[in-house]
């Protein structure tokens, strides 16, 4: 595991196995989707859209 | 073995990694594919999957799922569901006439296009009464209304606030359920698994805290559950159906299912089931 400084706070995860669209919580609270593998970008992720479901 | 099994996500959530760990498991050859990524250009040959293909929609948005699906399909990939089963499933309306159209025991399910036309259909069933909007899941937007006066405050707000499909008003009955629900799972012409979904809440979806415990499936549950299946297409599929006093009815039929909590409570490797049912198609596709 990796502790990594994003703009929205730090976030600790494997850099080996992370995968796009995946969702991390950063240590100020912020829930982060990684948009990005090399380099790791992240975004906050976005709220429920209406036509989100199974 | 055919080209490749493709899984194809915009969201990586437990059930995701999940499949990638079963594809794993099986040693299948499978490629993950990150949908908010893509730009289809459909008459092009290039890397996204084709002919020989099976792709595993796994999108948490509905209109991403049908909208790659119907590009994948025409450039000759299976997918997992058809565009024609998400088309379906991913509209209430669509859902309940297939399942009317079928046979399948539902819930009295109606539609009015007018605030006056929405409350005479109230009236006709009687109240209380379930708004329901077209498109939505983990009970979302799900409205228990018990009077004339809540139904008249409901209708202004959808129409003033929503767009144009709120104006399409879906009422159905409130069914007298024992405190709980049943989701069954669906793979191909298989029901593998069902569980409880029981809560205080009139509201029973286990994303608005219903708690999950395992449910026999019975002949009844299996018979009533495969027509429901059949009805908007088959596939892989999960069937919510409620316990009526005149016996089992389905209310909705979900074409991405979720089910992180479901494998221990059933002791059914789902994951595994939906790999290997894809798998099968692979071959079919090849």
């Amino acid at each position: 595991m990796q502790t990594i400084e994003t703009e929205y706070g730090r976030v600790r995860l494997d850099p080996a196995s992370v995968m796009l669209g995946e969702l991390v919580v950063s240590d100020e609270g912020v829930e982060l989707e990684v948009v990005g593998l090399d380099p790791l970008r992240f975004e906050p992720a976005p709220e429920v859209e209406e036509d989100w479901g199974e | 073995m055919a080209a490749e099994l493709v899984i194809a996500y915009d969201r990586a959530r437990p059930e995701e990694r999940l499949l990638f760990e079963a594809c794993e498991a099986a040693r299948m050859r499978y490629r993950p594919l990150y949908v908010p990524e893509l730009h289809v250009d459909l008459g092009a040959r290039d890397d996204l999957p084709g002919e020989g293909a099976v792709v595993l929609l796994r999108c948490v948005s509905q209109s991403r799922s049908l909208a790659l699906a119907r590009c994948l399909e025409a450039r000759g990939a299976a997918t997992v569901n058809p565009s024609r089963v998400i088309a379906l499933c991913g509209d209430k309306l669509a859902t309940s006439a297939a399942l009317v159209a079928a046979g399948v025991p539902t819930p009295r399910t109606g539609v009015a296009f007018t605030p006056e036309a929405a409350l005479a259909l109230c009236e006709r069933f009687g109240y209380p009464v379930v708004f329901k909007p077209l498109v939505g899941s983990w009970g979302r937007m799900v409205a228990l209304v018990e009077s004339r006066a809540a139904a008249e405050a409901l209708i202004e707000h959808k129409e003033v606030l929503g767009g144009p499909e709120h104006k399409v008003h879906y009422v159905q009955e409130l069914v007298d359920k024992p405190g709980r629900d049943i989701r069954a799972f669906v793979v191909g012409d298989r029901v593998i698994a069902a569980i409880y979904r029981t809560s205080e809440h009139w509201i029973t979806n286990t994303a608005r805290g219903g708690v999950a415990s395992g449910c026999p499936v019975t002949e009844e549950l299996s018979r009533v559950v495969t027509a429901a299946a059949r009805a908007v297409g088959g596939g892989v599929l999960a069937v919510d159906v409620v316990e009526s006093p005149t016996g089992l009815q389905v209310v909705e039929v979900n074409h991405t299912m979720e089910f992180r909590n479901s494998i221990a409570t059933t002791g059914v490797d789902i994951p595994a089931e939906v790999v290997r049912y894809a798998a099968s198609l692979e071959a079919v596709a090849a």
